[in-house]
C-alpha cells in the first residue's frame, strides 16, 4: 500500500556517502554502501539525535557524527553494546533510479 | 559439511578463543566443548571477590549454558577428557563420551600445587582455585573458627582476606621473610604486611610446614621448629603447576608445560593448546592477560587467517583485596647494570620504586600510590628511552597537568558514586559493575559499555586503575601489536611503512595490499588511512570526502543541533575593519544566532545552516578571507602577541613572525589539529609554551619549544634550540611539522607522540642534522603545493562537492 515516491538516482548520492530528503515530517537520510545498495533512515541518531546522514558509511552501517555510535543501515538498529533504534523507510531501485515510501518498515 | 572444533577445559583461555573465533569466522566450525566443572564458563579471576563477599557467582558468570546454546555449541560440562586418539582424531571422556575432531584445542589450565607433607589430604585442607573451593570455603566458615592459609602470595592473601571478612580468624604462614615476594620487595612486601595486620590478619613469616595434624579432620599445623597452632581449616595457596596430564599421556612434548610454538600448535599440527597449560618459549604464564593474547591468536590460527604470531607477554600484578594499592611489573630487583629511582614517604604510606637500565625502565613496584602504574607499565613495555623526562618519572603522569580527575584519585579508594568520567557522568560503581556484570576485560570493552573515557580520554589512567583493581592485573594487550583498528592486525606504523616502502596511493589500495578484514573499513581507520596516502603521497593521491569526518567533509563544525559553525581565518589574529564589517554582513545577512572570539584569536559564526554554507563562505571569500580550518586535523591557528611593534618590552616582531608562520602552513593536513604561537618575550603573552610549536623572541633571537598541549593534558614544551634569524624560525617549523606528519600516528598529538618518541629523536633530526632538516622541509614545501587552497573557494566558485549542501529532494 505504501506510495513510491522518485527521489532522485544511485548516482546523486556518493558511494559510501548519503543525502538527505526532506519532508514535512524530518529529515530522512538515504545512504548508498560500496556495492550501491541504498537504505533509507529517519535523520535522528536514537542517541541524541545527531543528523545520521553527516556520517561515515562503512559496511552496512554509518557511524554517528555526535558521539559515533554504529547505526545499521539495514532496520536502523544501534549496535551493540548501545541500545536504541531508528526508524527506517522502504526503498525501491529501478533501473538507477530511487524510490522511497514514507511509510516507516515496523 | 563444517569441520569439527573439539575444545577441552571450558575455562578462561579455551572460551576467549571460542568467543574470539566466533567473532571472526562463525560459521566455520562445529564446536564441542569439554569441561571437567559442571558450569560454564565463569571468570576465575573474580572468585576472591566472592569469597570475601563482594560478589555472587551468578555476577561471575561470562558464558551461561545457554549462551553455549544460542551459539550452536555443545557443552559437556562436568566431563573429563580422559584420553586423546590422536591417530584417529577422537577424544574420549571419562563416562565414554567421544567426539571426533579435525582441529582440537587443549586448555586445561593448571592444578594448584599441594605440599606432600603428611596430613595434606586430611579433610579441611583444600585449594584455591574453582567454585568447588570457594563453596567449601564458604561453608567451612560457618562452622570453624580457625584458618590456617599456606602460601603469602596472591592467591594465599585473596584467600585470606576473604575468610577474614567471613569472619574467621586468619594466619598466613609464608615461607620466606617478604609476603608475595615476587611481586614486591622488601620494603614495600613490608607495607603491604602491616597494612593487612591492622585489618586483623595474622602472619607467620620464615615458617616452614611439616605437617597436618588432625585424625578424621585437620586439627592443626606443626612448623618445623616444632611449633604447633591449632586449625579447622588449611588452604594450600602454594603455587599452581601446568595440568599436562592428558597431553603427556597420549605423547605430546611437554616439558614444563604443553610446549607451543608461536601459532599455538602443539607438535602434533591438529592439536592447538593455550593457557595456564602451556609453555611459550621457556615460559609459563598464570594471569590472564597473556592467556587472552594466546587466545587471540590461536582465533586467528583456527580462522585459518594465518597471520598472528604471539611473542610472549610481559604482565604487570594487582592484588584485589579492597582498599589496597599495590602494584608491580617486571624487574623490580635490579642488579649491578641497573639503577633504581626510589621515593618513600612513610606518612603516607606510599612507597614507589622504579628499576632502570640504559634508562629504560626495567620494572617498577608501588605501594599506596599506584596511579602511574600503568604509565610505567607502558613505558616499559615500550622501551621507552626516559632520558628527556627523568626527573619527572617519579613524579608521574598527572603531574605533567591532566585536566580532570587525570588519575588523582587512588581507584582503591574511590566510592562507588564518585564521578570518574567527567564528559559522560560515569560513576565508579557503574564502571565496576559493568565489569562484572558483562564479563568485561580491557579497557576498550569498558569504554565501549560504559562510555568512561570514551570522550576526551583525560579519565583513562583511572579506568584502568579500576579495571586492574577488579580484575587484579594489566589487560591491555602489549604494545608492539596493537592494531590501527579492529578492521586489522596491523599497527600504525606497520601501515605507514607499507604505504611508504609498497608506493600504496589510495584507501583501497593499502585495504587490498594489507588484507583489511571489512570490506570497506570502519570509522576510525578510514580517516587514518586517508591521511597516511596523503602525507605520504601528496602528489598522487587523491582525497577521499567519505573517509572524512564531517567537520573535514563540510569545512565547517558540525554543532549539537545539526548547525554548523564558520571562522575564518585571521592571519596572526589580526584584522582588519573590512574584514571585521564583512563578517558583521554575514551576521546580519544569514540571522547567524550567535557569534563569539575564541580561544585562537579569531571569531567563531555559530548556528548556520548546511545549506548556507556555501553562501557565507562566498561572502567571507569576497572580503578576502579564507577557511580557518577550525574543524581540521590541520594547521590551526597561530597565536601572536602584540610584540615589538607596540609593546614596551617586545624585542622581536612578534606579529609578524605568526604571519608568515600561519602563511607558510596553512593548509596543511596533519595527525592531528597543530597549534602554533609567537611571543614577543619570555613574558609569553601568546602562551607559546603550550603550543605544538612555539616561538619566544628573545633579544639575541628566538627560542623554538616544541610539543606543549593546553587541552586535556597539560604539557609544557620542550626546548628544542635557539635561533637566530626569522629565516631559521621557518625552516625549523616545516620541518618539525614534516617530521610529525611523517611519523606520528593518526589521532596523536605532538605532546604524546614527543613523549612516545624522545626529544632526542626530534632534535637529532630537525636540529643536529642540517640536511635532514632541508630535506624535510623541502617534502613540506612539495606537500603545501597541492595542500594550499582554500577549501571555501572552490565549492563556492568551483562547484566542488554541491552535493554535499543541497537536499536531493523536498517532499510536500
Ligand atoms: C571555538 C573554540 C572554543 C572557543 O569558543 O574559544 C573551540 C571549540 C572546540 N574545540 Fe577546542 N576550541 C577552541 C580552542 C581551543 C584551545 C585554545 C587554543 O587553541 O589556544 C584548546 C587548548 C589548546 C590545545 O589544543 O592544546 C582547545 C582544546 C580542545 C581539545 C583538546 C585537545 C587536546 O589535545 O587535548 C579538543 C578535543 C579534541 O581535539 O579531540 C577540542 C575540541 C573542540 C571542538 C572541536 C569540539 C568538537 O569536537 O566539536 C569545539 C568545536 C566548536 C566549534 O564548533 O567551533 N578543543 N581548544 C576555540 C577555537 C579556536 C580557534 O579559533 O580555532
Ligand atoms: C582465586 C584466583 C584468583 C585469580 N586472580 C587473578 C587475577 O587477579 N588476575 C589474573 O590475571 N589472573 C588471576 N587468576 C589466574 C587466572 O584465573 C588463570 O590464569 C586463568 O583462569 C587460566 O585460564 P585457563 O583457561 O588456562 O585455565 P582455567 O581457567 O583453569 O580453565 C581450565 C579448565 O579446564 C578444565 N579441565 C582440565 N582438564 C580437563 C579435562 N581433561 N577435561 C575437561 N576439562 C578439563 C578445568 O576443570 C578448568 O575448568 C586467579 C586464579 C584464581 C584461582
Ligand atoms: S568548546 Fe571545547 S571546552 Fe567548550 S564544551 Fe566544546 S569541547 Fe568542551
Ligand atoms: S547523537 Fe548520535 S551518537 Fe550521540
Amino acid at each position: 500500500m505504501s506510495d513510491w515516491i522518485e527521489v532522485g538516482t544511485i548516482e546523486d548520492i556518493p558511494v559510501l556517502g548519503a543525502r538527505v530528503v526532506e519532508t514535512a515530517k524530518g529529515n530522512i537520510g538515504v545512504f548508498r554502501t560500496v556495492d550501491d545498495e541504498i537504505f533509507a533512515l529517519r535523520d535522528e541518531c536514537p542517541h541524541q539525535k545527531g543528523p545520521l546522514s553527516q556520517g561515515i558509511v562503512h559496511g552496512k552501517r554509518v557511524t554517528c557524527p555526535l558521539h559515533n555510535w554504529n547505526i545499521e543501515l539495514d532496520g536502523g538498529a544501534v549496535v551493540a553494546p548501545d541500545e536504541g533504534c531508528t526508524a527506517s523507510y522502504p526503498v525501491k531501485i529501478e533501473g538507477s533510479k530511487i524510490f522511497l515510501s514514507l511509510v516507516a518498515n515496523g | 559439511m563444517k569441520e569439527k572444533l573439539v575444545l577441552i577445559g571450558n575455562g578462561m583461555a579455551g572460551m576467549r578463543a571460542i568467543e574470539e573465533l566466533l567473532d571472526i569466522a562463525p560459521e566455520m566450525y562445529d564446536i564441542t566443548v569439554f569441561g571437567a566443572e559442571p558450569y560454564g564458563n565463569y571468570n576465575r579471576i573474580l572468585l576472591s571477590p566472592v569469597l570475601a563477599g563482594e560478589k555472587t557467582i551468578d555476577e561471575i558468570m561470562l558464558n551461561d549454558e545457554q549462551w553455549y546454546a544460542d551459539n550452536g555449541i555443545v557443552l559437556h560440562k562436568g566431563k573429563k577428557v580422559s584420553t586423546i586418539d590422536r591417530r584417529n582424531h577422537k577424544v574420549v571422556a571419562e563416562d565414554g563420551t567421544t567426539e571426533e575432531y579435525d582441529r582440537l584445542l587443549l586448555a586445561t589450565g593448571s592444578n594448584p600445587f599441594i605440599i606432600p607433607v603428611p596430613g595434606h589430604d586430611l579433610p579441611g585442607v583444600i585449594s584455591f582455585r574453582d567454585i568447588y573451593d570457594v563453596d567449601a570455603m564458604l561453608e567451612s566458615s560457618k562452622k570453624h573458627k580457625h584458618a590456617v592459609v599456606i602460601g603469602g602470595g596472591l592467591l594465599g592473601l585473596e584467600a585470606a582476606n576473604g575468610l577474614m571478612l567471613q569472619g574467621m580468624h586468619v594466619t598466613v604462614v609464608h615461607l620466606v621473610d617478604t609476603l608475595m615476594e615476587r611481586q614486591m620487595d622488601a620494603v614495600s612486601g613490608g607495607m603491604l604486611k602491616k597494612s593487612l595486620e591492622e585489618r586483623g590478619l595474622n602472619f607467620l613469616m620464615g615458617a616452614s610446614t611439616e605437617a597436618i595434624i588432625g585424625e578424621d579432620r585437620v586439627k592443626g599445623v606443626r612448623f618445623k621448629d616444632g611449633l604447633e597452632i591449632a586449625a579447622d581449616l588449611v588452604v594450600m595457596a602454594v603455587g599452581i603447576r601446568p595440568n599436562m596430564e592428558l597431553a603427556e599421556s597420549v605423547g605430546l612434548h611437554c616439558e614444563r608445560g604443553v610446549v607451543v610454538n608461536d601459532t599455538m600448535q602443539t607438535y602434533d599440527p591438529k592439536i592447538y593448546a593455550i593457557g595456564e597449560c602451556v609453555q611459550h618459549r621457556g615460559e609459563t604464564y598464570g594471569l590472564v592477560a597473556p592467556l587472552f593474547e594466546q587466545a587471540k591468536v590461536c582465533a586467528n590460527h583456527l580462522a585459518k587467517m594465518g597471520i598472528a604470531r604471539y611473542e610472549g607477554s610481559v604482565t604487570s600484578t594487582k592484588l584485589k583485596v579492597t582498599g589496597i594499592d599495590l602494584f608491580s611489573a617486571g624487574d623490580f630487583i635490579g642488579d649491578d647494570t641497573t639503577e633504581e629511582i626510589v621515593m618513600q614517604d612513610a606518612g603516607r604510606g606510599i612507597y614507589k620504586k622504579i628499576v632502570l637500565k640504559d634508562n629504560k625502565i626495567q620494572g617498577a613496584v608501588m605501594y599506596g600510590d599506584t596511579v602511574d602504574g600503568a604509565w610505567y607499565f607502558q613505558l616499559m613495555r615500550d622501551g621507552t628511552d626516559t632520558s628527556d623526562f627523568r626527573t619527572a618519572l617519579m613524579l608521574g603522569q598527572a603531574h605533567l597537568g591532566d585536566s580532570g580527575h587525570g588519575g588523582n584519585t587512588a581507584a582503591a579508594n574511590m566510592s562507588d558514586d564518585m564521578e570518574v568520567c567527567g564528559c559522560n557522568g560515569v560513576c565508579k560503581g557503574d564502571i565496576v559493575k559493568a565489569i562484572t556484570a558483562k564479563g568485561l576485560f580491557t579497557l576498550d570493552d569498558v569504554r565501549s559499555h560504559t562510555k568512561a573515557s570514551n570522550s576526551c580520554g583525560s579519565c583513562t589512567g583511572l579506568v584502568e586503575q579500576i579495571l586492574a583493581s577488579t580484575l587484579g592485573g594489566d589487560y591491555s594487550a602489549a604494545p608492539h601489536s596493537k592494531p590501527l583498528c579492529k578492521c586489522t592486525d596491523h599497527s600504525h606504523d606497520e601501515v605507514r611503512q607499507a604505504i611508504k616502502e609498497r608506493h600504496l596511493v589510495s584507501i583501497r589500495g593499502v585495504m587490498d595490499a594489507m588484507q583489511w578484514k571489512s570490506i570497506d573499513g570502519c570509522a576510525s581507520c578510514r580517516p587514518a588511512l586517508n591521511y597516511y596516502v596523503i602525507a605520504t603521497w601528496p602528489a598522487e593521491a587523491k582525497d577521499d570526502p567519505q573517509s572524512r569526518f564531517i567537520n573535514e567533509r563540510a569545512h565547517a563544525n558540525i554543532q549539537k543541533d545539526g548547525t554548523y559553525s564558520v571562522v575564518p581565518r585571521m592571519w596572526g589574529g589580526l584584522t582588519t575593519p573590512k574584514e571585521l564589517r564583512a563578517i558583521a554582513d554575514v551576521v546580519d545577512k544569514f540571522d547567524v544566532p550567535e557569534m563569539k572570539v575564541t580561544g585562537g584569536q579569531r571569531i567563531d559564526l555559530f548556528g548556520i545552516k548546511k545549506e548556507d554554507l556555501p553562501a557565507v563562505w562566498a561572502d567571507l571569500n569576497a572580503a578576502g578571507m579564507v577557511s580557518g580550518h577550525a574543524y581540521g586535523k590541520s594547521l590551526r591557528t597561530v597565536k601572536t602577541c602584540v610584540g615589538k611593534t607596540w609593546c614596551r618590552f617586545g624585542t622581536q616582531d612578534s606579529t609578524s613572525v605568526g604571519v608568515e608562520l600561519e602563511r607558510l602552513s596553512w593548509g596543511s593536513w596533519m595527525p592531528h589539529k597543530f597549534k602554533m604561537a609567537v611571543s614577543g618575550c619570555p613574558r609569553n603573552c601568546a602562551e607559546a609554551t603550550i603550543k605544538d610549536y612555539g616561538v619566544v623572541c628573545v633579544d639575541s633571537g628566538y627560542e623554538l619549544h616544541v610539543g606543549g598541549n593546553g587541552g586535556i593534558t597539560v604539557r609544557v614544551t620542550d626546548l628544542l634550540c635557539k635561533v637566530e634569524t626569522e629565516e631559521e624560525v621557518y625552516e625549523y617549523s616545516k620541518a618539525f611539522m614534516q617530521l610529525y606528519r611523517e611519523e606520528a600516528h593518526y589521532l596523536e598529538r605532538t605532546a604524546p607522540w614527543i613523549e612516545r618518541v624522545g626529544l632526542s629523536h626530534i632534535k637529532q633530526y630537525v636540529e643536529e642534522d642540517a640536511d635532514n632538516r632541508t630535506a624535510l622541509a623541502a617534502r613540506f614545501d612539495e606537500s603545501q603545493k597541492y595542500a594550499q587552497v582554500d577549501p571555501w573557494a572552490e565549492r563556492v566558485s568551483e562547484g566542488v562537492a554541491e552535493h554535499e549542501f543541497t537536499s536531493l529532494k523536498k517532499i510536500g
